[in-house]
């Protein structure tokens, strides 16, 4: 038993969950210790406010609200679990972006503008196709693909950049985005699709069910019923599978990972990097399409559009996400849940109590941060093992350049 | 001189553990006062770590450095600085870009005023220079002047600062046979003058020649110590390796048959320069042959190899393999026309060092029908493969098929990509440096491996910087000088001496075809 859980502790797989509990850890105990001065700077707050800030920033999902006596009480709340699952959905499409362009050793930071160029694609696609004519689920799948393909090309214009004229992708990426932010807002700006959709003061807002296109709920609303989920949490955990099966079964996902890991070994081998960097900048912009995509045609979401646009959290939150999942397919499924669980838990922090929402906002800075070292992390906790038990250590040397990688990235996030 | 205690440096049962390994075990080394001790040993076998210890670098974990007989703690480079201990390195650390006077005294300027006087630094070196024979233009930049003569400059930089220990760190590996003759020489005069030095070195001839006495350590222990007068090759070998060790390769003559490659004018453009790294070169390779490219590292051979191989484009000729023209084919098409490939650089081409040992053994056939199902891996057939390929080639390593390549040791690796590109069956292996840094052992195999390829009727393109290596394993010879085949030559009719000459471009004969 105890070799098992000895094998079970080397495997390096063990050491990237204990990183990443780790950083998350250090992120919630952050929270809560702004929490506890701010309550206790505040002669109005005190003690009593603050273990209910600090409770809800551990069990916000869970929170109910608040009982006669004015305690806070817990337990299953269906709408706060459906809008986890709602919002979480972009979250793991862009993180898995992030995730599959790290695994190509590229760093894709466009996915704010990749997210974008699906926004745009599926709103036109699915507002333009009259809904008496084709049927809104034909629709809804051409307006999904339509954004997926979008992200996609946009993504492979970095990936081109990189391997034909050796660009920085991360510059190209941070341009593309931009670009992208201004030809969106110039694009809504000439259509047409003013005609169709809600005028406000302020601009126009965009809506897929004005056309009667929207996600299938597929039945989750009777489960998380009052909550915005629909069937895209759904799509967004197939592909997270195919993505991992791409990566782990399959020779193109073998491909990949070569040109990601050493592309002179991958070019000395006869596999050819400069396709393999383009595909892998496509495939990441088409998750970030499809992270887009899905956020607006759950019909519930509006897409407000006026003369400036900026870009998208959603994309830049991929990277904590991916991070944080240590770029594995799967774990970003439950990274982008946990990101999602930490808004609602500042949502009903507002509501609840006097704090807000915005604490959340530095538990997640926290969690970014350490997790850019989680890797560093990983090595710590691979050292104090390997001094107790005579297993010779692999050489720390590539752990710490990649780290030095994703501190680069992170440079690159503050520029 | 006569109260000094004989020896100058003493390191007495040095110890150091890092995790897991135990690098330097008990190790007694004992430099005499104006000798050339040499310190030998396999890659791994704790050489470079009892180096650093002596440096500063590491503390040692037990044991004492005695300095004069008296003990000292030398915690930092500074430290063994101003014990007078110096090292060339064997990547020499000098500014290009800086002239040799420069450099000499880069780090130890006298200042006048705080600007920079040079005056009493020039005389200094010159009276050096001239006292142990290093004679060195002051005045050009490094980047004008040969490997032999950098070699020079860091010798004068030891010596600039007074330094009475000298230790040089494989210092042989980058320079001609006359530029080795030259630094034993100096070498042998700086003893003269009693300075002491410590060799670092794995070529045995080398040792026998310059070196009053060795000490062989042997993964990570001391096997001991002996007066090289009292030794021969075999048994330093012997001592090394911990068994008897074939130092000449065995094979019978050649019986090359038809051409496999053929190279006509063949010209590469330089990554560096606006000029041509290869120019004009044609020769051909036959089956059943080894033929060798020699040459001082730098004058065209890892371009001319690029181009073979498809890892650059060439700006003129034509190259023919096994009837094909391959002179723009892509590397993939290459491989199916023939071609296997030990890369020069084993980190950078031959491996993709976080993958494990089985995803490398099969870097380029994993798109093969055996090795895949509609595009998904077929992990039971490639670990089958692996499996064979470890149990066949003797590839070492802690967790078989699994091992990540990076935590092989270098001899290993150097075996895996031998075994992959042998059993590739290709008619033609062109082979970079396939033995380079490796220990005496696993040379004596993959020597072994190519002359059985050669048996087998396959080509074989050797492109070496070793010319023991050249000597020993190659049927013909060519040696390339600035980008050009300036020689061709039977081994058995020629001498290390000739090729010298050749390489360093003071001979050379018309060679139309090779």
């Amino acid at each position: 038993m105890k070799n098992r859980l000895l094998k079970l502790w080397h495997q390096d797989a063990t050491r990237s969950v204990m990183a990443s509990v780790l950083s998350i850890l250090a992120g919630l105990v952050a929270g809560s210790v702004i929490i506890l001065i701010v309550g206790l700077c505040n002669p109005t707050l005190g003690l009593k406010s603050v273990w209910d800030g600090v409770r809800l920033i551990f069990g916000g999902l869970f929170a109910t609200g608040r009982d006669a006596s004015g305690a806070l009480t817990f337990g299953f709340n269906p709408a706060s679990v459906g809008n986890m699952l709602f919002r979480a959905t972009p979250l793991i499409l862009t993180g898995l972006s992030v995730a599959v362009a790290f695994k190509t050793g590229l760093f894709n930071i466009g996915a704010p503008g990749q997210y974008l160029a699906g926004t745009a694609a599926t709103l036109f696609i699915a507002l333009s196709i009259p809904s008496s004519v084709v049927p809104p689920q034909i629709i809804w799948f051409l307006a999904f693909f339509g954004g997926m393909l979008a992200g996609a090309l946009w993504g492979a214009i970095p990936g081109m950049l990189k391997s034909l004229l050796n660009i920085n992708e991360v510059l190209a990426c941070i341009m593309t985005n931009w670009i992208a932010a201004n030809l969106v807002t110039w694009v809504f700006d000439i259509s047409n699709l003013k005609n169709v959709v809600e005028n406000t003061k302020s601009g126009y807002i965009y809506k897929t069910t004005f056309n009667n296109v929207a996600t299938s709920k597929l039945g989750l609303d009777l489960i998380f019923h009052d909550s915005q989920v629909n069937g895209g949490i759904v799509v967004a955990a197939i592909l997270a599978i195919i993505v991992y099966i791409i990566l782990t079964r399959t020779t193109f996902g073998y491909q990949l990972k070569a040109c990601g890991s050493n592309r002179f070994a991958a070019r000395y081998a006869g596999i050819k990097d400069k396709r393999n960097i383009v595909l892998s900048m496509a495939i990441a912009g088409s998750l970030a399409g499809a992270a887009g995509s899905l956020y607006y045609l759950s019909g519930n979401t509006e897409f407000f559009w006026s003369t400036y646009q900026s870009l998208p959290a959603a994309g830049f939150n991929g990277i904590p996400v991916a991070l944080l999942a240590a770029n594995h397919p799967i774990g970003v499924i439950f990274t982008g849940m946990f990101m999602s669980m930490l808004d609602i838990a500042g949502l009903q922090m507002t509501n609840l109590t006097a704090y807000n929402e915005y604490i959340t906002d530095v538990i997640i800075a926290v969690i970014v941060y350490l997790s850019a070292f989680s890797l560093l992390i990983k090595t710590l906790l691979g050292h104090r093992k390997a001094h107790k038990d005579d297993t010779p250590l692999k050489n720390p040397g590539p752990q710490n350049t990649q780290t030095d990688s994703k501190a680069d990235g992170k440079e690159a996030l503050k520029a | 001189m006569d109260n000094a205690p004989e020896y100058v440096i003493e390191m007495l049962h040095i110890t150091k553990e890092f995790p897991g390994i135990k690098a330097n075990d008990d190790i007694t080394l004992q430099l005499r006062r104006g000798e050339i001790h040499a310190l030998l040993g396999e890659n791994g076998a704790g050489k470079s770590t009892l180096m650093s210890v002596l440096f500063g670098l590491y503390q040692p974990d037990e044991g004492v450095i005695k300095k004069d007989g008296k003990e000292v703690q030398i915690n930092d480079p500074n430290d063994a600085t101003a014990l007078h201990i110096g090292m060339v390195h064997q990547h020499f650390k000098l500014i290009d870009v800086f002239t040799v006077l420069d450099n000499i005294i880069l780090g130890a300027e006298d200042t006048h005023f705080g600007f920079l006087s040079r005056k009493a630094a020039r005389e200094k070196v010159l009276s050096l220079s001239e006292r142990y024979g290093l004679k060195v233009d002051l005045d050009a930049k490094i980047e004008d002047i040969t490997v032999g003569m950098q070699q020079r400059v860091e010798i004068l930089k030891m010596l600039y600062r007074d330094n009475e220990v000298l230790i040089f760190d494989e210092p042989t590996a980058v320079l001609t046979p006359q530029e080795i003759e030259e630094l034993m020489e100096i070498m042998r005069g700086l003893t003269k003058e009693g300075k002491s030095i410590l060799f670092i070195s794995h070529k045995l001839n080398e040792i026998m020649e310059v070196s009053d006495r060795v000490t062989v350590l042997r993964k990570g222990r001391y096997v001991g110590t002996v007066d090289t007068a009292a030794t021969t090759q075999e048994e330093l070998s012997r001592m090394m390796v911990g068994r008897p060790v074939q130092l000449v390769v065995e094979k019978d003559p050649a019986k090359p048959a038809e051409p496999v490659l053929t190279v006509e004018h063949l010209s590469v453009p330089s990554r560096l320069y606006k000029r041509d790294a290869v120019k004009d070169v044609s020769f051909t390779a036959r089956a059943g042959e080894i033929v060798c490219i020699a040459g001082i590292d730098g004058n065209g051979q890892t371009d001319l190899v690029y181009a073979l191989t498809g890892l650059e484009k060439p700006s003129g000729g034509k190259i023919t393999l096994c009837g094909h023209d391959i002179t723009h084919a892509a590397i993939q098409d290459r491989s199916k026309a023939g071609m296997s490939h030990i890369p020069e650089d084993r980190h950078k081409h031959g491996l993709i060092l976080d993958f494990t040992l089985e995803q490398n053994l099969v870097l380029q056939r994993f798109q093969e029908p055996q090795f895949q199902n509609h595009g998904f891996i077929r992990f039971d057939e490639t670990r089958k493969y692996a499996d064979k390929l470890i149990a066949q080639y003797d590839v070492r390593s802690g967790q078989g098929p699994l091992t990540i390549a990076r935590s092989m040791s270098g001899g290993n690796q150097q075996k895996a990509i031998v075994a992959r590109e042998i059993d590739r069956d290709k008619p033609l292996i062109v082979a970079v440096q396939p033995t380079r840094g490796l220990d005496v052992g696993a040379i004596e195999y993959i020597h072994g491996e190519l002359v059985k390829q050669r048996d087998e009727g396959k080509a074989v393109l050797l492109v070496s910087l070793e010319l023991d290596e050249v000597m020993n394993l190659s049927d013909r010879i060519l040696v390339m000088y600035e980008g050009q085949i300036v020689g061709q030559f039977d081994p058995k009719q020629t001498t290390v001496e000739e090729l010298g000459l050749y390489m360093a471009g003071a001979k050379r004969q018309e060679v139309t075809e090779a």
